[in-house]
């Protein structure tokens, strides 16, 4: 019989951070940013079906990176998190604050109490009346929370993309400007010597959470409605010129 | 949400993170039953005649050519007292489709919340829509589960309605208090104004008619059951009291304007009192 080793807890908590850590670097990023009318995720994705991103209550929105069926459970919890509190007090007492904490308590109490951490790193939004009440918390592996203002970069590039977005990222944004900007970071060099890749509307998800809508404010961009915002100015102005009729084919693309 | 405050570690309890369900009422089954309307019983001994809640009365509904109408009156009655003369009884249960109670007001609501919540769950969990079949079923469930409260007097009927969009037309569903469900023909209405609003149905409903032109005949079926029906109340133009009236068609639901509807109003009075001899000066 050999003796169990003493391992002392820092080991072990640093163990298990670089466990999640290597999980959650192997995964695509996800780019959150702030534009004048909501806020815009965006990430390379060729599923139509697995999203990253996603729809939590009225004002807000989830988004993951790391092992789906890890954070496609918690997401799932969200929604039952949200709409029963919502069903027991009201919608407005719904607040990505509240789910945040959730999520954390969760996350952290997995980190510490079991044997294997989520590798996983979340985004909770939620949009305010004003990009002045405009809430991004980012969650980690471990449990800890962020406040973050203006833009979030998650996953396997996430510091080397962070550099390009903090670099360009400017308040009062337009969609358009945002959505270009997002892909140009999803689409940044990962080496030194690498390239600057041109990333095509079928290979992204994106999605806005649109403080203009009256109640769910979450909608995805797919389809022509992505095609056109990602197109060069001058192939766009049909777009341009109907910013009404855009929403309302926004949402029949959207509907999946 | 105390079940949740109260794990000491804070976590998510399993019952949220436990895969499977899509539906928010299974969820609340498993997680907090006593939140669910149905597991409320009555005392031993009470009956729902010596209690006197709201009731909800008349509602229609017309299908036209690619969607339905809904509509109803804005009255709820207490015995023979009017408890409320601005109720709404129609609301959209989704995007595609609208929910109309009549039965006891407070109860129906609470069915209704549940209702909206129920399909929008599923919408978020599965990134999909429901079929109008699917969201009609479900509705029939959560009926279902009001069965004793129904049989001691506090029963919900609901007349639900959508636009289906994989058939591309407007369906009407009706119900009884045990969950039946019934896909209903070109019109129906339920309520205790529904006979005279049937009647009138009948005479004015006719195919291929557009949005608007179903809009008067619904209309014109709730001032037919107001006119004989205390318990239904007509449009009260004196405090611009309109029925609500929701259209469901390809573009989604969309509530009538209070003008639309007054227009309609008055020209059904207008129609009625020129073929009584034109006295309307």
């Amino acid at each position: 019989m050999s003796m169990p080793f003493y391992v002392s807890p820092e080991q072990l908590m640093k163990d298990r951070a670089d466990y999640a850590r290597k999980g959650i670097a192997r995964g695509r990023s996800v780019v959150v940013l702030q534009y004048d009318e909501g806020v815009l995720f965006a990430t390379e994705n060729p599923s139509r079906a697995l999203h990253k991103v996603s729809e939590i209550y009225d004002r807000i929105a989830f988004a993951a990176v790391g092992k789906y069926n890890e954070f496609e459970n918690l997401r799932v919890a969200g929604v039952r998190y949200a709409d029963l509190r919502g069903y027991s007090y009201d919608r407005v007492d719904v607040t990505a604050r509240g789910l945040a904490n959730a999520y954390a308590q969760t996350l952290g109490t997995v980190f510490t109490t079991e044997s294997k951490p989520l590798e996983v790193e979340l985004v909770v939004v939620e949009v305010g009346a004003a990009p002045a009440g405009d809430q991004i918390y980012r969650l980690s592996y471990d449990g800890s929370v962020a406040d973050e203002h203006g833009w979030v970069v998650m996953g396997g590039q996430a510091e080397r993309l962070a550099s390009v977005l903090g670099g360009q990222w400017r308040e009062g944004m337009t969609l358009r400007e945002a959505l270009t900007l997002a892909v140009h970071v999803l689409g940044a060099p990962t080496d030194d010597g690498a390239k600057q890749r041109t990333l095509e509307a079928t290979g992204l998800e994106v999605a806005v959470l649109d403080r203009t809508r009256p109640r769910r404010a979450f909608r995805r961009l797919t389809g022509p409605v992505l095609e056109g915002l990602l197109a060069k100015k001058g192939g766009a102005r049909a777009h341009a010129a109907q910013p009404a009729g855009d929403d309302s084919t926004g949402d029949a693309a959207a509907t999946p | 949400m105390s079940r949740t405050d109260a794990n000491p570690s804070g976590r998510l309890p399993d019952a949220f993170t436990t895969p499977g369900t899509a539906s928010f009422v299974d969820f609340l089954h498993s997680y907090a039953p006593d939140l669910l309307p149905r597991n409320r019983p009555l005392p031993a001994g009470s009956s729902a005649a010596d209690l006197v809640a709201p009731h909800a009365t008349t509602i229609v509904a017309v299908a036209y050519d690619g969607g339905i109408v809904m509509a109803g009156d804005r009255r709820a009655t207490m015995g023979s007292m009017i408890a409320s003369r601005s109720i709404e009884k129609v609301f959209p249960a989704d995007e595609y489709s609208a929910v109309g109670i009549a039965g006891t007001a407070g109860l129906a609501i609470e069915l209704v919340r549940l209702f909206q919540l129920e399909l929008e769950h599923y919408e978020k969990i599965e990134g999909s829509l429901l079929s109008l079949d699917g969201k009609a079923n479900r509705l029939a469930t959560i009926i279902r589960g009001q069965l004793s409260m129904a049989l001691q007097g506090l029963a919900v009927v609901p007349l639900f309605g959508g636009y289906d969009l994989d058939k591309h037309t407007g369906r009407i569903f009706s119900y009884d208090v045990t969950g039946g469900r019934y896909e209903e023909q070109d019109h129906h209405a339920v309520g205790s104004g529904s006979v005279f609003a049937r009647g009138s149905l009948k005479k004015r409903w006719r195919p291929g008619l557009d949005e608007a032109s179903a809009v008067k005949v619904a209309v014109e079926a709730l001032m037919d059951a107001a006119d004989d029906d205390s318990a239904t109340g007509g449009p009260d133009t004196e405090r611009s009291i309109y029925p609500v009236v929701a259209a469901v068609g390809s573009a989604g639901y969309r509530r009538v304007p209070d003008e639309e509807l007054a227009s309609a109003a008055d020209g059904v009075l207008a129609a009625r009192r020129a073929a009584r001899g034109g006295d309307a000066q």
